[in-house]
């Protein structure tokens, strides 16, 4: 999933302050599973703000929804009925959502309420990490599994560096070493022939270096 | 402020802090009235939503009793609890309100009179801090 | 032969090589360059001019290498793939060569973590295998990476690093062969101090026939205190300093722990040089180059071959 975090409420604070009438917009997807922006959190959000401006002697009406999903146009649409009656919007969803209800009300300030961080996947209960940065060009079948672009910090395809120690990424104890994961892969696969060889330099088109990117389905598309 | 009664908010799990309410009263052991008692089946079921929106409504205080260390009815869910409050604590200094408002703690069932020792510290420490931020609010 | 460098001219004709290290400093101030290299005029067959070594900014390793060609030495200039991609590393490599520079090593680069600048984006366009293979068929298929003709090819004389004492350590031996594959011509160890550990990973390398590929020097550091031992054996990630190293620069008092650890230095030269498989000495002495004839001298590895 795409993980997020809320952000400080004093900045929320700075944005919400000028405005008398808020729709603070939840999404039910990705920042639902990380705890960052799902019903809970909007609930929890809107609370919180409400107290704070108070204390700071002022009055803000919250009107809290959460969407299935803001990354979508039919889903935004959902929120006809209810934008007219709102200042400023207040979106928990990541960056995409954000974004999208900005594009479709043109005339009414959008803020975010999460920082948005990385592609994920959840380790435990309350933990995930980044898993993937999405370069366009899935080498994942000839890692073991493990992704060196997302988990190294150098991003090496010929891994590991000279700092790898017990397992661990030289910048901390907490990161593991992605070419030890995919060493022991490769191991436990009896595929260890396969590190012999060479990946070439990257074409890092697919993953972003040819500006913002975009897929058409043209069975799909209108 | 004067006369200024505090209004705390007592969630108790059922199994241990509220079953040591009942020993309170049937020893006729005395604590505040300030202390409203809220049964929860489990500590762990208290939502962060839930303290947060006492504070809204104007409580002074809340605080969450559950089992002892080790002694929970539903495994861990006291621990659950414990780390939950913390991180409401966290919220509530960011909201501008006082984290010792908040807190957690343990009892057993047969633990009347810690129940009436609790419920009477709380209520004189939240007397101390005076009235919530947002009561204070409220009012202006 | 591959090049014109006269590194490769020492080692190719079975001179044992030496080369050592020159920091650029933290300013543009060249005179210091100068300073340092006056130390190892004559003492070595090349200097290595690191490059935004620990991820601190200093002179470009560039600017520096060529002002070192400048005093009559031949500089070794290190590119790490942490802040330029294949752009600039080929017009570096290019501008480089214009100036008279034909060695080089490929590394990959501590993380910006460690430096004065950890806001900054790691670039890792592409990673030190992949620069290798770059140089190789800049000089050799005089192509560019993207495959365009490269007229005016830069002869390079490719190196690499390897790190014996890295985990995990079954993959070391594997790993230079990736290196060699790619197009190394010699590689620098990081400093030994773990002698026995080293022996366990050259029996890898020539069962292998990779010291026959390829020229292996191997690297050393006189510690300069025993603070330093410490702080090498606890604090530098892919670093092996024996407990028996530490004890023995412990064992002296403060005056006296700078000869030991140029002693020590020394020793492990000569531990070194009856390895098969060992080309030369890469002689590591940072903030320290002052001591590194006295390491030549004493590993009697001085007066240096002319070729």
């Amino acid at each position: 999933m795409i993980t997020a975090e809320r952000k400080p409420l004093e900045e929320l604070i700075e944005y919400v302050k000028p405005f008398k009438r808020i729709l603070l917009l939840g999404c039910n997807e990705c920042v639902t599973v990380c705890a960052a922006g799902g019903r809970k959190e909007v609930g929890l959000l809107a609370s919180g703000l409400q107290m704070a401006m108070l204390k700071n002697g002022s009055n803000i009406e919250i009107h809290q929804h959460t969407l299935e999903r803001q990354c979508d146009p039919e889903y935004v649409e959902e929120l006809i009925p209810m934008i007219d009656s709102a200042d400023a919007v207040m979106s928990m969803a990541c960056g995409c959502g954000v974004q999208q209800i900005a594009m479709r009300f043109k005339d009414k300030p959008v803020f975010p309420a999460v920082n948005t961080s990385f592609m994920g996947a959840s380790e435990r209960q309350g933990v995930w990490a980044e898993r993937c940065q999405g370069c366009g060009n899935c080498l994942l079948g000839i890692t073991g599994g493990i992704c060196p672009i997302a988990r190294c910090a150098k991003q090496l395809m010929n891994g590991p560096c000279g700092g790898s120690t017990g397992g661990n990424c030289e910048i901390s104890e907490e990161v593991d070493c992605a070419w030890q994961l995919i060493w022991d892969r490769l191991k436990a696969l009896g595929l260890q022939d396969m590190y012999l060889d060479n990946i070439p330099a990257k074409d890092w088109r697919s993953g972003g270096g040819n500006g913002p990117r975009k897929i058409i389905r043209e069975d799909l598309a209108e | 402020m004067e006369n200024f009664e505090p209004v705390i908010v007592a969630f108790c799990c059922h199994y241990c802090a509220y079953t040591a309410a009942d020993m309170a009263g049937s020893q006729r052991l005395p604590y505040p009235p300030n202390v409203k008692i809220v049964q929860v089946p489990c500590s762990g079921k208290v939502d962060a939503q839930h303290i947060v929106t006492a504070f809204e409504k104007g409580a002074d205080g809340v605080y969450v009793a559950g089992c002892l260390e080790g002694d929970c009815h539903f495994k861990n869910g006291n621990e659950k609890a414990a780390r939950r409050i913390d991180y409401v604590k966290k919220y509530l200094e960011e909201i501008g309100i006082e984290s010792e408002r908040l807190e957690m703690v343990n009892m057993s069932a047969g633990m009347g009179h810690r129940f009436a020792q609790v419920a009477t510290e709380v209520t004189e420490k939240i007397r101390t801090l005076g009235p919530s931020p947002v009561k204070t609010a409220i009012a202006q | 032969m591959k090049t014109e460098s006269k590194l490769e001219k020492i080692l190719a004709a079975g001179h044992l090589a030496v080369t050592s290290e020159c920091g650029p400093p933290r300013g543009a101030k060249p005179d210091e360059v100068i300073e340092k290299s006056k130390y190892l005029e004559g003492i070595v067959d090349a200097v290595n001019v690191t490059d935004n070594q620990t991820a601190m900014v200093r002179m470009s390793s560039l600017a520096a290498s060529v002002i070192i060609k400048q005093q009559g030495l031949n500089p070794l200039f290190q590119v790490t793939c942490r802040d330029r991609n294949r752009l600039a590393m080929q017009a570096d490599i290019i501008g480089a060569y214009s100036f008279g520079i034909d060695n080089m090593l490929c590394l990959s680069g501590d993380h910006t973590k460690f430096g004065d600048h950890p806001m900054a984006m790691n670039v890792h366009d592409i990673d030190s295998i992949q620069m290798i293979q770059m140089v190789k068929d800049m000089r050799d298929k005089e192509i560019f990476q993207g495959g365009a003709e490269l007229k005016g090819a830069p002869k390079m004389f490719i190196g690499a690093a390897a790190n014996p004492f890295a985990d995990p350590f079954e993959l070391r031996v594997m790993r230079l062969a990736k290196k060699i594959a790619a197009g190394a011509d010699f590689i620098q160890t990081q400093c030994i101090f773990n002698v026995d550990k080293f022996e366990q990973w050259m029996e890898g390398v020539r069962a292998k026939g990779l010291h026959k590929k390829c020229y292996i020097l191997a690297g050393v550091t006189p510690c300069k205190s025993l603070g330093a031992a410490r702080y090498m054996a606890k604090r530098v990630p892919g670093m092996d300093v024996p407990q028996e190293i530490v004890d023995r620069m412990a064992s002296v008092p403060k005056e006296k722990q700078a000869e030991e650890g140029v002693t020590i230095c020394v020793e492990t030269i000569e531990r070194l040089k009856k390895i098969e498989g060992v080309a030369g000495f890469h002689i590591m002495a940072i903030e320290w180059e002052e001591k590194v004839e006295e390491i030549c001298e004493r590993a009697g590895l001085l007066p240096r071959p002319q070729v």
